[in-house]
């Protein structure tokens, strides 16, 4: 461990501004690009499901 | 080895192999991520002149190193959709250039956070900052290109010259700190050169680089299994994989590909 307090750990010498904005953005952008086509999955899902049942009740609907 | 090519380069193929690494990415991911921010935040030493500032490196580095590598992938992904049309390259280029463009601005913005208390300025028109500031252009010319064409497989070819075209920028970036003696300075590591730091200073570095390329990998295969569903949607398969237990859609997806892996 380098630091020998946690407030020092968090005080980055004279750089917290510097250090923390920069990791913070980094961990944002990569959990952005993890979870934006996560939420993107259900929605194609969702999609192509509605075109199926669509489908479905077409045929259903000209074999009456 | 020409069955093997046409077998590797199926979406269907794809989907199911991919289904089966996903958790083991993932799960190394996290963990060389973690343990990545640990080393770097906690147990790197500051530097003697910058102080812990020079932290940043660990983010603006392998940013900076994925950003280029993220360009020259979607340029081979390019030139296998213009050589031999295939539709999993066509869907990589596509699935590519996002994640590629976000971490081009991690790397350039990181980069101007720590310039500031380093050189005194936000930003420099020096030939580093401004070879990557065309990458992301680049970026945003192969994203702008795939909405812009309506066909997916004209789209992807327009992206794929782009990319291609585009490909010159590399070298410069590489070289741009030897060609021109601007701000930046020239790379701390060399493949063929011992590095010039103690080990606890370029041990979180590899393991950053390493987590960041993991985490791409997670976010290529989740963006491609995406793009697959829409693409192939007409195709018996990813009809029975949507159409099967209807009410909870993601994990239906998830079990059937389970159970048909069980088959």
């Amino acid at each position: 461990m380098y630091f020998d307090s946690f407030e020092a750990f968090l005080a980055m010498g004279k750089h917290a501004a510097y250090v923390w904005s920069a990791y913070g953005l980094g961990l944002l952008i990569l959990s952005l690009n993890v979870i934006l086509p996560m939420l993107n999955k259900r929605k194609v899902v969702a999609k192509q499901q509605a075109r199926l049942r669509r489908e479905h009740n077409k045929k259903r609907a000209t074999s009456q | 080895m020409w069955t093997w090519f046409h077998k590797l380069s199926s979406p269907k193929w794809f989907y199911q192999i991919s289904g089966r690494w996903l958790p083991w990415i993932a799960c190394a991911a996290v963990l060389f991520l973690t343990a990545g921010l640990i080393m770097a935040l906690a147990y790197a030493p500051a530097d003697y002149q910058q102080g812990n500032s020079f932290r940043i490196m660990y983010i603006h580095v392998p940013s900076a190193i994925l950003a280029q590598s993220c360009y020259m992938m979607m340029a081979v992904a390019g030139g296998i959709v213009l050589i031999w049309r295939i539709k999993l390259a066509e869907m990589a280029l596509k699935c590519i250039a996002p994640f590629g463009a976000s971490i081009t601005f991690l790397a350039l913005v990181t980069g101007g956070i720590w310039g500031y208390p380093t050189w005194g300025t936000w930003w420099v028109w020096d030939a580093r900052g401004t070879s990557m500031l065309i990458l992301l252009f680049l970026y945003f010319g192969v994203i702008a290109l795939q909405s812009a064409i309506s066909t997916a497989s004209g789209a992807a070819r327009a992206g794929s010259l782009l990319a291609l075209v585009g490909l010159v920028n590399i070298p410069i970036i590489k070289y741009s700190v030897e060609w021109w003696n601007t701000l930046h300075q020239p790379a701390t590591f060399k493949l063929t050169e011992k590095p010039s730091m103690p080990v606890e200073m370029w041990s979180p570095l590899l393991v950053m680089v390493i987590a960041f390329y993991l985490v791409f990998g997670v976010v290529l295969i989740l963006r491609l299994r995406n793009e697959i569903l829409e693409r192939e949607h007409k195709t018996n398969w990813v009809r029975k994989l949507i159409e099967t237990p209807i009410e909870s859609s993601t994990t239906s997806v998830e079990k059937t590909s389970a159970t048909k892996r069980g088959a």
